[in-house]
C-alpha cells in the first residue's frame, strides 16, 4: 500500500528495538478474549484508477454531475466560486495542519482566521465573531444556550416559526435534555414573524428571528429588538444567506445581542449540504460567553505582531464539565475559504453580487407571475420568494429536472403542511436571463 | 546534527488584508447585468460592508505567504498525540471535488441524489463492520458532536425506559469534551481515577456505579496510549446496574481488525473520520464524527436515517424515538467522501496494517526514547506513548521548552500537558505513515535537545529561533483581547 | 514558585483552606485571594466576580480566576451579601498578582453572622495546613 512506508527490513529492525518477535505480537498486550475473531467485511482494496472509475460512477448518479440550473436555496445556495478560491485553499499547509496550538508554526492559519473574524464582524456589524461553528443550526443552538444560561431564571427560548425548519429541530435536540424548552413565535399572513405574539410569552430567556426568513422575506428587526428590550431578554438574529448582508442593513445595526448564520454562500461548494460554515457573533459584553475558538492579536518576544488562540479558559479542554460548550473543532478550512472569498469580492464585489441576486430574483418572480404562478407575499425579499404554483406543476417540476436539468423551486408543504402547492424559489448571480426565460417558458401550463 | 530537516529560509512578511487595500480594486469578475436593476426598499438597505479592496494577485500572494508560515503533515512529521496527524491521501481530495458531489444541492430530492445516498449508506455499513456495531449515523459534524450525539442516545434510552438518570462516570484520562458533552445532557460527571498501571480498575467503577448513573465514557485505547484490559468486566458492572457504555473512538486507528468495540461491551461509539480515516484536519476542521450503536440503540439515532429499498436509497425521518436532528442537512458529506475513498483504497488488510504499523511506530519511539525522557507508564503501548519532563527538571527545562526547540529541528511538537494525569506530559503519536527514517530523525532530535537541556538550557528557554515569530505573549492576548483588526 | 516560608501572609487576616483571605473592616468583610493562590495560578488574566446584591453561604463558590490555561473557583469565607465588587479588576486583573491584599481585593461582604470569622484559619493554622 502506497501510504505505508514500512519495508520488510524496517519492520525487522524496528521489532528488534521494541522486543517483539513479530508484528502480531504487538497486540499481545490486549487480552485474547477481547480480540475479534471476525474479519472486516469490506470490498477488496481498489487501485487509484479503479477508485476513480468507481467514484465517478457514483457521482454520476447525482443530478449535480450535469450542468444544472439551480432555482432553489433554503439554506444552501448556488453561487459562483472564483478559481483562486479552491486553488489557494488546497495549499497543503492550510489543509494538512491541525488546530493552531503551536502558534510559532501556525501563523498562516492564525492570521487568516483573525482576518476572517474581522471581516465577519464587518459584514454583520457585530463586535466579536468566533472562528466558526459547524453550521448555522448548531450555532443557533449555542446562542439559545447562552441566552438560557445568562438569564438563569427563564426556562424557554422563543424561536420564530420562520427560522429554517432544520435549525429549529437542532435547537430542540440541543436544549431539551438539559431541561429547557423551545416555543415558536407564529407568523402573520404577510409571511413575517408576528412580533406582537412575544409580549404574551412567559418564562422566555431570549428570542431568535431569521432574516431574510425561511420564506425569503426580510424581517423588521428593530421591532424585535424593542420586544426583547421590553422583556429584558437576549435577541438573536439568524440567517442562511450570508450574501444578503452585502446589501441589507446588518444585524448589528438593529442591536442584535447574538448572530448565528450560515456562511456557505461565501465561496463554499454546496457538497450535499456539508460541510458548510457556522457563523457566530456577539457583542463585546458577551465575549466570555461565546463558545468556540477565538484568535487574538499579540506580540512576540521581539515585539513583532503575531496571533494566538485566546480566551481558551471558556473551552472544554480546560473547563471540562463547566465549559460553555463541548465544541472542540471549528470548520476552520471553510472559515479560511470564506475569508479568501470576502477578500476576493471585496467591498465593490460583494455589493454588486448581492444586488444582482436581488435583481435576478425579482426578474424571476415577475416572469413566473406571467406564467400563472401567484405571488403569495408583498414583503421585500433578497433572493428567495414564495409562489403558489398552477395545477400540475409538481409533475412538471420533476420533468424539468430530468429533461432540462433545472431544479425549479422547492415544495414548502414538507415543512409547513398548510402550504400546499407553495414553492420557494431562489435566483442567484449564476442564473442568466436566458435561463430564467427558458424556465418560464417551460412552466407555462 | 547534519540531517535534521529544519533550517532557516526566506520568510516573507505580509501585512493584514486591509493594510494592502486600495480604493477601487476588486479581485472578482463581476457578472454581466442582463436583467433590470431592481431597487430594494431603502429602509432595508445598508452600507456596503467595508471589506478590503484587492487585485487577484494581491489575494493570491497574501494567502500563499500566509500558508508558508504554517506547518502541515505535508511539511514534516507531526507526532501530535491523540490527534492522529497521518498523511492525507490526495486522491481523496480529487474524489470529493467531483462535480456530481461538490455541486450537489442537499434538497435536490432523493431520486436525483442516489449517488450521494448510496455512498453514505455503504460508508455506514463499512464503519459498522470495522467497529462491530449494528447501525451507524454519519450526521455528527465532528468528534465532539459525535460525543454529544452518543450521549443524547444514552439520555433518550433512559428516558424511554421510564427513568432518567443523573450521573455519568468519566475517567481522569478522558478528553475534556467527554465531561462537557455529558453536561449538555444534564448529567453530572463523576470522575474516577485510573489505576497504577494507567488503566481503569473494575473496583473503581463498581464503587461508584449505581442505578442513578446513566453509564460510563471510556476512551480505548486510552489517552495514555494504553489498552483498557478490563473493559469487558467494567461493561458488565455498568450493564448490571442498567447503565450503558459510551466508547470514545478517537483512538480507533490503533485497533482496526484487532478489536471490535461492539463485541466487547461498548454500546455506542463515536469515530473521528479526520483521525482514523485520514481526512485532513484543515487547521481545525471540518471534521466528521459518526456514531455506531447496538441494535437496541438504533431507534434513537439522529434523523434523517438512510435506508435501502431494493436498489434505491432514501432518507427516513419517521423515527419516533430519535434524539432529533443535529445538523441542518446530513452532516459533513464532503468529509465522508474522503473517508469512503480511503476505506476503499485500503481494504480490510490495509486497515489492519494501518493499526499494526501505527502501534509498531509508537512502540519503537517509546523504546528508543525511554532513556532520554521519563516514561511514567513503562509498558507496551498502542498507537501513542506519553513521556514527561522529569529528567529535564534539574536543568529547569520543561516540556514546553523541549516542544518549542523541536520546531527549530523541523518537527511539529507532540501534544504537551495532556493527558492531565501525567505532570508535564509529552505525548507522541507518530502514526503509521511515517517511515523509519523520519522517525529516527525525530528520535535523534529529541536526544539532541535533551543534551542541549544539560549543556545550554538558556538556549531552550528562548526557542524557537527559526520560525516566523518567536514565543508570543499569551498573557496580554488574554488580558486585553484584540479579536478583530 | 515561592517556597512556603517565602509567602507573604499578613498576621491580621483570616484564611480559608481554599486560599482566600478575609478581613473585617467595620461591619463589612473584604475578601481576596492570598499570596499562595496568586503565586500558584501564575499570571492572572481574568477575574469573574459576582453581582452586587448576590448572597452566598460560607464555602459557596462566588467567582473564578483565570490564568492563560487554567481556571480556579473562589469560595466565600463568610455567609452574607455582596455589597461591593472590585471593578478595577476588569481592566487590570494583574492587580491580584501585584498586590493581592491591596488593590487586588475581590469583593466586600456584609456578613450574616460576623462570628463566622472565628471558624476561619489564622496565619499559623493556615501555614500548618499548607505544610500538611
Amino acid at each position: 500500500m502506497r501510504y505505508l512506508p514500512h519495508t520488510k527490513e524496517d519492520i525487522k529492525s524496528m521489532l528488534a528495538v521494541t522486543g517483539h518477535s513479530s508484528v502480531d505480537d504487538l497486540f499481545e498486550c490486549i487480552p485474547e478474549q477481547l480480540r475479534t475473531k471476525q474479519g472486516m467485511e469490506l470490498p477488496e482494496a481498489l487501485s487509484e484508477w479503479d477508485l476513480d472509475a468507481h467514484m465517478e460512477a457514483l457521482a454520476s448518479q447525482n443530478i449535480a454531475c450535469k450542468d444544472y440550473k439551480c432555482f432553489i436555496g433554503a439554506g444552501n445556495y448556488d453561487h459562483f466560486i472564483p478559481a483562486i478560491i479552491p486553488y489557494l485553499i488546497s495549499r497543503s499547509e492550510f489543509c494538512t495542519a491541525y488546530t493552531p496550538y503551536q502558534p510559532e508554526v501556525s501563523q498562516g492559519t492564525l492570521q487568516g482566521i483573525y482576518e476572517f473574524q474581522t471581516m465577519i464582524t464587518e459584514l454583520l456589524g457585530m463586535d466579536i465573531a468566533t472562528a466558526s461553528h459547524y453550521d448555522c443550526g448548531t450555532a443557533l443552538a449555542e446562542t439559545a444556550l447562552i441566552a438560557l444560561r445568562k438569564h438563569r431564571k427563564a426556562n424557554k427560548i422563543a424561536i420564530s416559526a420562520l427560522v429554517h425548519p432544520s435549525h429549529r429541530q437542532i435547537v430542540e435536540t440541543y436544549i431539551i435534555p438539559a431541561g429547557y424548552q423551545m416555543v415558536e413565535i407564529p407568523y402573520t399572513k404577510e409571511g413575517l414573524t408576528d412580533v406582537s405574539a412575544i409580549d404574551g410569552m412567559d418564562d422566555i430567556a431570549g428570542i431568535a428571528v431569521q432574516s431574510p426568513n425561511f420564506l425569503g422575506n426580510i424581517e423588521d428587526l428593530s421591532s424585535f429588538r424593542a420586544a426583547a428590550d421590553k422583556k429584558k431578554i437576549m435577541f438573536t438574529v439568524s440567517f442562511t444567506e450570508a450574501l444578503a448582508y452585502g446589501l441589507l442593513k446588518n444585524p448589528g445595526s438593529f442591536g442584535a445581542d447574538l448572530v448565528a448564520g450560515e456562511g456557505q454562500s461565501l465561496g463554499i461548494a454546496k457538497t450535499f449540504g456539508g460541510p458548510g460554515l457556522g457563523l457566530l457573533a456577539g457583542t463585546k459584553k458577551l465575549m466570555r460567553n461565546l463558545p468556540g475558538r477565538l484568535i487574538g492579536k499579540t506580540k512576540d518576544t521581539n515585539g513583532d505582531n503575531g496571533y494566538v488562540l485566546t480566551l481558551a479558559t471558556r473551552e472544554q479542554h480546560i473547563r471540562r464539565e463547566k465549559a460553555s460548550s463541548n465544541i472542540c473543532s471549528n470548520n476552520g478550512l471553510n472559515a479560511m475559504t470564506a475569508a479568501i472569498y470576502l477578500a476576493t469580492v471585496g467591498k465593490i464585489g460583494i455589493r454588486e453580487i448581492a444586488q444582482q441576486n436581488h435583481d435576478k430574483a425579482f426578474y424571476l418572480k415577475s416572469c413566473l407571475e406571467k406564467s400563472e404562478f401567484t405571488p403569495v407575499y408583498d414583503s421585500s425579499f433578497f433572493n428567495e420568494f414564495v409562489m403558489k404554483a398552477p395545477e400540475g406543476f409538481a409533475a412538471k417540476r420533476n420533468e424539468l429536472i430530468k429533461e432540462n436539468c433545472m431544479l425549479a423551486g422547492l415544495s414548502l408543504e414538507q415543512f409547513y403542511p398548510d402550504f400546499k402547492d407553495h414553492y420557494l424559489f431562489c435566483a442567484t448571480e449564476k442564473v442568466s436571463k436566458e435561463d430564467i426565460d427558458q424556465l418560464t417558458k417551460e412552466v407555462q401550463p | 546534527m547534519s540531517n535534521r530537516p529544519g533550517t532557516s529560509g526566506l520568510i516573507f512578511k505580509e501585512p493584514q488584508l486591509w493594510d494592502k487595500s486600495s480604493e477601487g480594486r476588486c479581485a472578482v469578475s463581476i457578472p454581466r447585468t442582463d436583467v433590470e436593476r431592481s431597487e430594494l426598499d431603502k429602509k432595508y438597505v445598508g452600507d456596503a460592508p467595508d471589506l478590503p479592496q484587492l487585485s487577484e494577485l494581491d489575494v493570491v500572494r497574501h494567502y500563499t505567504r500566509l500558508s508558508q508560515w504554517n506547518f502541515g503533515v505535508d511539511s514534516g512529521m507531526y507526532p501530535l498525540g491523540s490527534c492522529t496527524m497521518k498523511y492525507n491521501p490526495k486522491t481523496n481530495e480529487v474524489q470529493a471535488a467531483r462535480q456530481g458531489f461538490a455541486g450537489a444541492h442537499p434538497l435536490s430530492g432523493e431520486e436525483f441524489s442516489q449517488g450521494a445516498l448510496k455512498l453514505m449508506y455503504y460508508l455506514e455499513k463499512y464503519l459498522a463492520t470495522i467497529t462491530g456495531f449494528d447501525a451507524v449515523s454519519l450526521q455528527p459534524a465532528a468528534g465532539a458532536h459525535g460525543e454529544l450525539a452518543g450521549m443524547l442516545v444514552i439520555h433518550a434510552y433512559h428516558a424511554k425506559k421510564g427513568k432518567q438518570r443523573s450521573k455519568i462516570i468519566i475517567p481522569d484520562t478522558a478528553h475534556g469534551t467527554n465531561p462537557a458533552s455529558a453536561t449538555l445532557c444534564g448529567y453530572q460527571s463523576i470522575n474516577i481515577k485510573s489505576g497504577e498501571k494507567g488503566i481503569l480498575e473494575p473496583e473503581a467503577v463498581a464503587a461508584v456505579m449505581d442505578e442513578e448513573t446513566a453509564g460510563i465514557m471510556i476512551t480505548n485505547p486510552n489517552t495514555l496510549g494504553l489498552f483498557e484490559d478490563n473493559l469487558k468486566e467494567i461493561a458488565g458492572i455498568v450493564h448490571e446496574k442498567g447503565g450503558l457504555v459510551y466508547g470514545d473512538g478517537a483512538n480507533m486507528n490503533a485497533i482496526m481488525g484487532v478489536v471490535k468495540p461492539g463485541e466487547i461491551g461498548v454500546d455506542v461509539l463515536h469515530l473521528n473520520l479526520h483521525k482514523t480515516f485520514a481526512t485532513p484536519h484543515g487547521g481545525g476542521g471540518p471534521g466528521s464524527g459518526p456514531i455506531a450503536v447496538t441494535k437496541e440503540l438504533e431507534p434513537f439515532l439522529p434523523i434523517p436515517r438512510i435506508e435501502q429499498e431494493i436498489d434505491t436509497y432514501k432518507l427516513v425521518t419517521d423515527c419516533p424515538d430519535t434524539v432529533g436532528r443535529l445538523h441542518t442537512f446530513y452532516g459533513h458529506f464532503g468529509v465522508m467522501i474522503k473517508a469512503y475513498s480511503y476505506i476503499l483504497s485500503m481494504g480490510a488488510k490495509g486497515l489492519k496494517d494501518v493499526s499494526t504499523y501505527a502501534v509498531l511506530n509508537a512502540n519503537y519511539v517509546k523504546e528508543s526514547l525511554k532513556d532520554t525522557m521519563n516514561l511514567p507508564y513503562d509498558q507496551p503501548c498502542m498507537h501513542e506513548c506519553v513521556f514527561n519532563d522529569e529528567n529535564q527538571r534539574e536543568f529547569h527545562i520543561t516540556t514546553m521548552d523541549m516542544a518549542k526547540r523541536l520546531l527549530d529541528y523541523g518537527f511539529h511538537p507532540p501534544t504537551v500537558y495532556f493527558p492531565l494525569v501525567v505532570d508535564g506530559a509529552f505525548m507522541v503519536e507518530p502514526t503509521e505513515t511515517e517511515s523509519k527514517e523520519y522517525i529516527d530523525q525525530f528520535i535523534d532530535a529529541v536526544k539532541a535537545i535533551s543534551k542541549e537541556a544539560e549543556t545550554d538550557p538558556d538556549k531552550l528557554k528562548k526557542a524557537p529561533y527559526l520560525t516566523k515569530v518567536t514565543r508570543l505573549d499569551e498573557v496580554t492576548a488574554a488580558r486585553k483581547p484584540c479579536l478583530r483588526g | 514558585m515561592k517556597e512556603i516560608d517565602d509567602l507573604n501572609l499578613p498576621d491580621d487576616l483570616k484564611y480559608t483552606e481554599d486560599h482566600e483571605w478575609a478581613k473585617s473592616e467595620g461591619d463589612l468583610v473584604t475578601v481576596g485571594l492570598n499570596d499562595y493562590a496568586q503565586d500558584q495560578l501564575g499570571e492572572i488574566v481574568f477575574v469573574e466576580v459576582p453581582e452586587v446584591g448576590d448572597t452566598f453561604s460560607q464555602g459557596d463558590e462566588f467567582g473564578s480566576v483565570e490564568s492563560v490555561k487554567a481556571v480556579s473557583e473562589m469560595y466565600i469565607p463568610i455567609s452574607g451579601e455582596v455589597v461591593e465588587v472590585n471593578e478595577g479588576l476588569e481592566d487590570a486583573p494583574e492587580l491580584v498578582n501585584q498586590e493581592c491584599y491591596g488593590g487586588g481585593w475581590v469583593i466586600k461582604v456584609k456578613p450574616d453572622d460576623p462570628l463566622e470569622m472565628d471558624k476561619l484559619l489564622d496565619k499559623a493554622a493556615y501555614l500548618d495546613m499548607l505544610k500538611g
